[in-house]
C-alpha cells in the first residue's frame, strides 16, 4: 500500500523532531490552561472612585447599593473633582461616582437631585456594562424614594403603585460565567491552528527541498499522496479534540451537556475545511515563507471573524456575508451548541452541513491544483 | 564602530536583496496592517444592539402593546417573531433564533390599571455573558422608567403633582464619548496586526540558513552574532515603520482616532515594541530545527497570546494572579497600554513610563538571548 508507506514517513518526520512532538501535543494543553483562565470578560469589581462632596445619609446609602452590587469595588476615595482625572488617566479607576454639594438637601426638599458618573471610555466594553449597572441601581434606588415619598403624603392603602418588575430568567448560562461560554470556542480556536499550521507546510517543504519530484515519479497517485498527507493530520487533530476536551471538561468544569460522539463526528467535519484550507495553501505557494505568512494571513481574520470575541450580529453586512465563507464560524455555533445548549443535530444539520459543503469545496481545488502542478 | 557597520552592511544588503526578489512578501508587510485594520475597524465591536426578541403578548391589550412598544421602540431590541404559546420560546432560544423572550401574562393592562404589579417574564440566552448582563441592564431600566411613569401619571390623576424620579443620572464619558468601541480597539488591532507581521517576517531568517546549509558559512565568517542580529532586522525595522504610519494614517482618517499625546513618544513605543517582535522572530528562528517548526512557534507564541492575554479583547485584572504574571511576558500588553495612554488618553511620560521600560526589558532579553544563542552555534 502506498499510502500507508507516506503515512508512515509522516509520522516518522512528526517524530524524529523532539520540538515538533511537544508543539503537536503539549502545546494545545499548555495554550488552553494558560488561555482558558485569561477569557474572562466578566464585569465585576469595576474600580470606582468616590468623590462625596455632601457626606449625607442619602448619598451613603446609594454608595453601598453600589459596593453590595458585588459590580463595583470603591478604590479610591477623594476630596476634590481634579483628583477624578489622574485616577482615570492612571487606569486607578474606570468609573467615578460624585455626589454634589447639597445633593441630601435636595432630596429632603423634594427637588430632584443630580448624582454624576464618570466613566473612562476608553474600554468601551467594561464602560458600557459599568454605566448600564449604575443606572439600574441608582434606577431602584430612585423608585424607592419615590414610593417613600407617596407613602408620607397620602394616606396608608390610598395608593397602590403597581409597578412592573419583570423576572428575568437566564438560560444555559445563568450565572452568567464567560468562562463557560470562551472555552469551547478557545478550543476551537487551537484546532483550527494546529492542523492548518500543520497542512500547509506539507506540499510546500517537499517542494522546497526537492523530495516531491522524487514523490512524483514513484507510481503513487496524485490523491494517494494527499490522502497519505492528510490522514497522519486528521490523526494528530482528534488526539488534541481529545486532550482538550478533557482539560476543558476536567480542569475547566465546563458542562458539557450534548453527545459527545457528535462533538468528535462534527469536529471531523471541521478539520476537512482547516485541512483543505492548509492544503491548497500549500500547493499554492511557492516556498515556505510565502505559505507561512498566507496562513498567518488567513487565520488572522478567521479568528477575528468567526463570533468568538466579537459578535456577528454586530458586524456590517458585507463583512456578515464574508463570515459565511469562514468554516471557523459554524464550528463555533456547535461546539458551543453542544457544550452549553446540548443541542442535537436537529439544531445543527445547517452548521454541518456548510462545514461539510466548504471541507469538500477546498480538497478538492487543492487535489486539483496540486495534479495541475504535477502535470 | 565603524568596524561594526561595515560588517553589518553586507548583511543588511543580502536581506535586502532577498525581500526585493520576492515582491509579493514586501508589499504584503507594507499593505496589509493598513489593509486589515480597515478591514477589522468596520467590522468589530462590542455594542450590545439589536437583541433578537420574540415577543409572547397574552393580554392583546392597549397596555401591553404599549409596553412591548417601548422595548421594540430602542435599537437594543428587534422584534423577530411574536408567539401565543409561551412554550414555543424554548425551541426558538435552543435554535438560536431568538435571544430574548418577553411575555406579558393575560391582565397585564387591568393589572397595572388597578395598581396591581402583573408578573412580567423576560427569557435570556446568557451563553454571551456580556449580551446577557447588558440586556438585563436594559430590560431593568425599560421596566423602570415605565413604572415610574405609570405611578406619576396615576398621581397625576389624584391631584398629586410634581412627582418624578428623585435622582438624575448624569453620565459622562471621558475620552471617547459615544463609546464607540473602534477606538478601544484600535490599539488592540495595531498590536495584534504588527506581532504577527514582525515576528513572521523574521522566524524564518536563521533555520532558512541552516536548512539550507548556508548557516556554516556565515558562521566561520568574521561576522559577530550580534551583527548578525542587527543585520536581519535593520531592514525589517524600516519595512514596519513605513507600515506603522499607514496603519496610523487609517486610524486618523478613517476611525478619527488622532493621535492626542506626543507623536514622538508614540513613534519610540511602537519601535520598541517592534525590536522586541523581530527579536522574538530571530530567537524562534536560532531553536527550531526546520522552518516548519519556527512557523508554528512563531504563531503560537505571537496569535493567541496576543490576541488573549495583552488587554486587547479580555480584561486583564479579571485574570487569576499567575495568568497575570503571565502577560508581563507578553509585549502587547505595555503596548497597549502605552498606546491607549498617547494615543486616547493624550497623557505624559508619567502615565505610561513603566510601559516602556517594560517594552525595553522585553527587546533587551529577545535581542541577548538570540544573540547567545547565535554565539553558542546552536543557531
Amino acid at each position: 500500500m502506498p499510502i500507508m508507506s507516506i503515512i508512515h514517513k509522516e509520522f516518522a518526520q512528526i517524530r524524529r523532531d523532539r520540538r515538533m512532538v511537544f508543539i503537536l501535543f503539549a502545546a494545545p494543553v499548555l495554550q488552553l490552561i494558560l488561555f482558558g483562565y485569561a477569557v474572562n470578560l466578566d464585569v465585576r469589581d469595576i474600580p470606582a472612585a468616590v468623590c462625596d462632596l455632601d457626606r449625607s445619609p442619602e448619598g451613603r446609602e446609594i454608595l453601598a447599593a453600589f459596593t453590595n452590587s458585588g459590580y463595583f469595588t470603591v478604590t479610591a476615595r477623594v476630596g476634590r473633582l481634579e483628583e477624578i482625572d489622574r485616577l482615570i488617566d492612571n487606569g486607578r479607576a474606570a468609573l467615578a461616582i460624585v455626589f454634589p454639594r447639597g445633593f441630601g438637601d435636595d432630596l429632603r426638599a423634594g427637588r430632584q437631585a443630580a448624582v454624576q458618573i464618570v466613566v473612562d471610555g476608553t474600554e468601551s466594553r467594561s464602560a458600557l456594562i459599568g454605566l448600564n449597572y449604575a443606572a439600574m441601581i441608582i434606577g431602584r434606588q430612585s423608585q424607592k424614594l419615590l414610593l417613600e415619598t407617596i407613602v408620607r403624603r397620602l394616606p396608608a392603602g390610598a395608593f397602590e403603585p403597581g409597578l412592573v418588575d419583570p423576572a428575568i430568567r437566564v438560560w444555559y448560562n445563568p450565572e452568567l460565567r464567560s468562562r463557560t461560554f470562551m472555552v469551547p470556542g478557545v478550543l476551537a480556536l487551537i484546532l483550527l491552528m494546529m492542523t492548518m499550521m500543520l497542512t500547509s507546510m506539507a506540499v510546500v517543504r517537499e517542494k522546497e527541498m526537492g523530495t516531491l519530484e522524487q514523490l512524483i515519479v514513484t507510481p503513487i497517485r496524485p490523491w494517494q499522496l494527499i490522502l497519505g498527507k492528510l490522514l497522519p493530520f486528521v490523526l494528530v487533530g482528534l488526539a488534541d479534540v481529545t486532550l482538550i476536551l478533557g482539560i476543558a471538561t476536567f480542569w475547566f468544569r465546563v458542562p458539557l451537556r450534548g453527545s459527545v460522539l457528535l462533538l468528535y463526528g462534527l469536529s471531523l467535519i471541521f478539520m476537512l475545511s482547516t485541512l483543505g484550507l492548509g492544503l491548497l495553501i500549500s500547493t499554492v505557494s511557492q516556498n515556505q515563507q510565502q505559505a507561512m505568512m498566507t496562513s498567518a494571513f488567513t487565520m488572522m481574520p478567521m479568528i477575528l471573524l468567526s463570533g468568538f470575541a466579537f459578535p456577528i450580529e454586530n458586524m456590517p453586512g458585507v463583512i456578515q456575508a464574508v463570515t459565511y465563507a469562514i468554516p471557523l464560524r459554524y464550528y463555533i455555533v456547535v461546539i458551543r451548541g453542544i457544550f452549553l445548549k446540548g443541542v442535537g443535530m436537529a439544531a445543527l444539520w445547517d452548521e454541518a452541513l456548510a462545514m461539510l459543503g466548504l471541507g469538500a469545496a477546498l480538497l478538492a481545488l487543492s487535489v486539483v491544483r496540486f495534479r495541475k502542478k504535477i502535470e | 564602530m565603524s568596524g561594526t557597520l561595515d560588517r553589518i552592511r553586507p548583511v543588511v544588503k543580502k536581506e535586502l536583496r532577498q525581500i526585493r526578489r520576492d515582491p509579493r512578501t514586501l508589499v504584503l508587510l507594507l499593505a496589509i496592517p493598513a489593509f486589515l485594520l480597515i478591514m477589522y475597524g468596520y467590522a468589530l465591536n462590542f455594542d450590545v444592539k439589536h437583541i433578537k426578541l420574540v415577543l409572547c403578548d397574552q393580554d392583546q391589550s392597549r397596555t401591553s402593546r404599549e409596553f412591548a412598544g417601548i422595548f421594540l421602540g430602542t435599537e437594543y431590541f428587534d422584534l423577530v417573531g411574536t408567539i401565543q404559546d409561551a412554550a414555543a420560546l424554548d425551541t426558538l432560544i435552543d435554535r438560536g433564533e431568538a435571544r430574548a423572550g418577553l411575555v406579558l401574562p393575560r391582565g397585564f393592562g387591568n393589572d397595572i390599571a388597578a395598581g396591581r404589579s402583573p408578573a412580567v417574564q423576560v427569557l435570556l440566552d446568557g451563553s454571551d455573558p456580556t449580551t446577557g448582563a447588558t440586556a438585563i441592564g436594559y430590560i431593568n431600566t425599560i421596566a423602570l422608567t415605565y413604572s415610574v411613569r405609570v405611578v406619576t401619571g396615576r398621581l397625576d390623576r389624584l391631584g398629586i403633582s410634581g412627582t418624578g424620579l428623585p435622582i438624575d443620572l448624569r453620565p459622562r464619558v471621558w475620552y471617547n464619548p459615544e463609546l464607540r468601541s473602534v477606538r478601544f480597539l484600535i490599539p488592540g488591532l495595531m498590536a495584534f496586526i504588527l506581532m504577527t507581521v514582525v515576528v513572521v517576517s523574521t522566524a524564518f531568517s536563521v533555520v532558512r540558513e541552516k536548512e539550507r546549509g548556508t548557516m556554516e558559512q556565515i558562521l566561520v565568517s568574521p561576522l559577530r552574532p550580534l551583527d548578525l542580529v542587527a543585520g536581519k532586522t535593520i531592514p525589517y525595522i524600516f519595512i514596519s515603520i513605513v507600515s506603522i504610519h499607514a496603519v496610523l494614517f487609517v486610524a486618523a482618517f478613517l476611525f478619527d482616532v488622532t493621535i492626542k499625546g506626543s507623536y514622538l513618544w508614540l513613534l519610540a513605543v511602537m519601535l520598541l515594541f517592534l525590536i522586541g517582535g523581530l527579536g522574538l522572530g530571530i530567537l524562534i528562528s536560532t531553536i527550531a530545527r526546520s522552518q516548519q517548526v519556527a512557523f508554528m512557534m512563531a504563531i503560537l507564541l505571537t496569535m493567541l497570546p496576543t490576541f488573549i492575554l495583552s488587554g486587547f479583547v479580555f480584561p486583564i485584572r479579571n485574570m487569576p494572579a499567575a495568568i497575570q504574571a503571565v502577560t508581563y511576558l507578553v509585549p502587547a500588553r505595555y503596548f497597549l497600554s502605552a498606546l491607549r495612554a498617547i494615543l486616547l488618553k493624550g497623557a505624559g511620560l508619567g502615565a505610561f513610563w513603566d510601559q516602556l521600560v517594560g517594552l525595553l526589558g522585553f527587546a533587551a532579553l529577545m535581542i541577548a538571548a538570540s544573540a547567545i544563542r547565535l554565539r553558542r552555534g546552536e543557531g
